[in-house]
């Protein structure tokens, strides 16, 4: 028995929410009695995948094929169905990542698998796995069980814990899957990255900027504090919808439902549904001039004061103590 | 041009979500219902496509009674025709998946649309799902579409960035905001929307693939300290970050 791990990487580094994939599916393996096995696909990527060793993966299968370069789901999901099969994978575990919620559908209707997407924990209980996944913005959670016999679970980036890497010993072997062009339905044919600061469902620290920021121009403050802590920039539906930011910023239940170590939320009084996107953050700290704003119920940390007077301040105090 | 749209209903983004009494579903009693937020803008991008290539725009919901509502608002923005595969059950994303693609596959459309997720178990899985039960290809979290001989051209949101993805049609495409700004229904699309006929049909069953233990709300999160009224609390702030938090 053995679970597969699929380890997602881009320009041949992998995602920290692969490790995370990886580290949880040892643990669960290690409850059910099961091995560990992670699956790399990509095009020169046979160099990479043996850091997986220091993840928990006990072997490493590669999928290393030039027509693989540039992502596909078609062809990804073939490719991940084929491992699981030649493995007799009972589960497959992938990042709900852009990439694992593109190939996870795709997978389970393959392997025809239960999928439980978007998990936020997983434990065993009489030699199951039931997971916990959020929904309505996390504002209810279910506990689910998958009743087929091949099991498919997405894990919610930064909510795992990946730790720092050990020293592995995976082995890793090398497989071919035979693809022909039939099966690239769908390919990228380019990737445009945006410049700088992380991803809001990737970031540790997000700085997050509200109607309280008065307009467009005073997102200056935001973005200031955000760098000197490294932290990706969020947004209210409120600052969106009036075009002063990007949607992609966008925190919420119509926007990105984010986990990240500290969320700190900038003249946001707490709409349900900001706070329904945001409310597993692990600490919160709010400045909000209204101390009646419901962003207060939920924070750890609140200053009851003007963003334009307090935001400066912790960005020049900050940066002192960090010596940045 | 053919188009589908499958949309849904859920309860109102401002909505206190409650926990029924059989700890499995939500207690509907006082909740607002819409049409999910991502799916107006799949309906919007399909009225576009007709604008420019003609043909009809078929919307899709799978649900109870209940979902007339939304089918209403789609008529209401535009759409041809309205289908409401019914079933009044409780279905993991599987059993929907399977429902809309067994009625899509009768309708060979040339495309096939949803919102980037239903905002209500929110998994953002069912149109690929269905793309794949139909052997379609699909781009998802799509920002920018753009058709031609057959073929299209998109942008999709990835984390940090965007991939631009070629696809062949027939194809599923799951819309992500900013592809497009949904109109407002008119009032005499509201009027017309009355009197249009909603087929119904009940939805084709499938074997429950995941099953929910339990629903529960989560952890409630008390509310914390109030450091200072003003600049004078950053100092504190910044102790308890790095002191008590760790986080700095």
């Amino acid at each position: 028995m053995n679970i597969l791990a699929f380890a997602e990487q881009r320009d041949n580094k992998f995602k920290k929410s692969s490790f995370e994939t990886v580290k949880a599916a040892r643990g669960i393996a290690d409850q059910l009695g099961a091995e560990c096995v992670a699956l790399v696909i990509g095009s020169g990527v046979e160099g990479i995948a043996e850091i997986l060793g220091g993840y928990g993966a006990s072997r490493v299968v590669v999928v290393d094929d030039a027509k693989l370069a540039q992502h596909s789901n078609t062809a990804f999901a073939k490719v991940i169905a084929a491992v699981a099969t030649k493995e007799g994978s009972q589960y497959v575990f992938l990042p709900a990542s852009q990439m694992g919620k593109d190939l996870a559908p795709r997978v389970a209707v393959k392997l025809e698998a239960g999928l439980a997407a978007d998990c936020v924990a997983l434990k065993v209980e009489a030699g199951e796995i039931v997971a916990t996944r959020p929904i309505y913005a996390g504002k209810a959670l279910i506990d689910v069980r998958v009743k087929t016999a091949s099991k498919v679970f997405t894990l919610r980036p930064n909510v795992f814990t990946a730790g720092a890497g050990q020293d592995g010993s995976a082995k890793v072997e090398k497989i071919g899957v035979v693809l022909d062009a039939s099966d690239f339905g769908s390919t990228v044919k380019d990737v445009k990255v945006s410049a700088g600061r992380p991803d809001v469902t990737e970031a540790d620290i997000i700085v997050s900027g509200g109607r309280g920021m008065k307009g467009p121009e005073n997102f200056n403050l935001i973005e200031s504090l955000a760098d000197v802590l490294g932290a990706g920039v969020g947004a209210s539906r409120a600052v969106v919808d009036a075009g002063w930011r990007p949607h992609d910023e966008q925190v919420g239940q119509t926007g990105k439902t984010v986990s990240p170590t500290m969320y700190v939320a900038c003249g946001i009084s707490g709409a349900v549904q900001h706070l329904a996107g945001m409310s597993s953050s692990k600490y919160i700290v709010a400045i909000n001039k209204d101390k009646d704003a419901p962003i207060f119920q939920i924070a750890d940390y609140g200053i009851v004061g003007d963003v334009f007077d307090v935001l400066p301040e912790l960005t020049t105090q900050l940066k002192a103590a960090l010596g940045k | 041009m053919n188009i589908v749209v499958c949309v849904n209903h859920v309860p109102d983004t401002e909505a206190k979500i409650k926990v029924a009494s059989d700890n499995l579903s939500i207690d509907k009693a006082g909740v607002n219902f819409m049409l999910s937020p991502y799916d107006e803008i799949a309906i919007e991008e399909g009225l576009r496509m007709r604008e420019k290539f003609k043909g009809e725009v078929v919307a899709i919901t799978l649900g109870s009674d209940a979902h007339k509502e939304t089918l209403r608002k789609a008529l209401a923005m535009g759409v041809d025709k309205a289908v409401l595969l019914k079933d009044d059950g409780l279905r993991d994303s599987f059993g929907v998946a399977f429902g809309l693609a067994e009625e899509i596959k009768q309708r060979n459309p040339d495309v096939v649309l949803f919102g980037r997720q239903s905002i209500d178990y929110d998994d953002a899985q069912v149109g690929t799902l269905v793309a794949e039960m139909l052997g379609l290809p699909s781009v998802a979290v799509v920002v920018k579409l753009e058709l031609q001989d057959g073929k299209a051209v998109c942008e999709r949101e990835i984390e940090g960035g965007h991939e631009v993805v070629a696809t062949t049609l027939p194809a599923v495409f799951l819309a992500q905001k900013g592809l497009n700004e949904p109109r407002y229904p008119s009032l005499k699309g509201i009027m017309a929307a009355k009197s249009k006929p909603i087929e119904e049909k009940s939805a084709a069953q499938s074997e429950l693939r995941v099953e929910t233990v339990q629903m529960r709300k989560p952890p409630a999160k008390g509310a914390g300290k109030i450091l200072g009224t003003d600049k004078s609390a950053v100092p504190e702030l910044i102790r308890l970050l790095h002191e008590e938090a760790k986080v700095i």
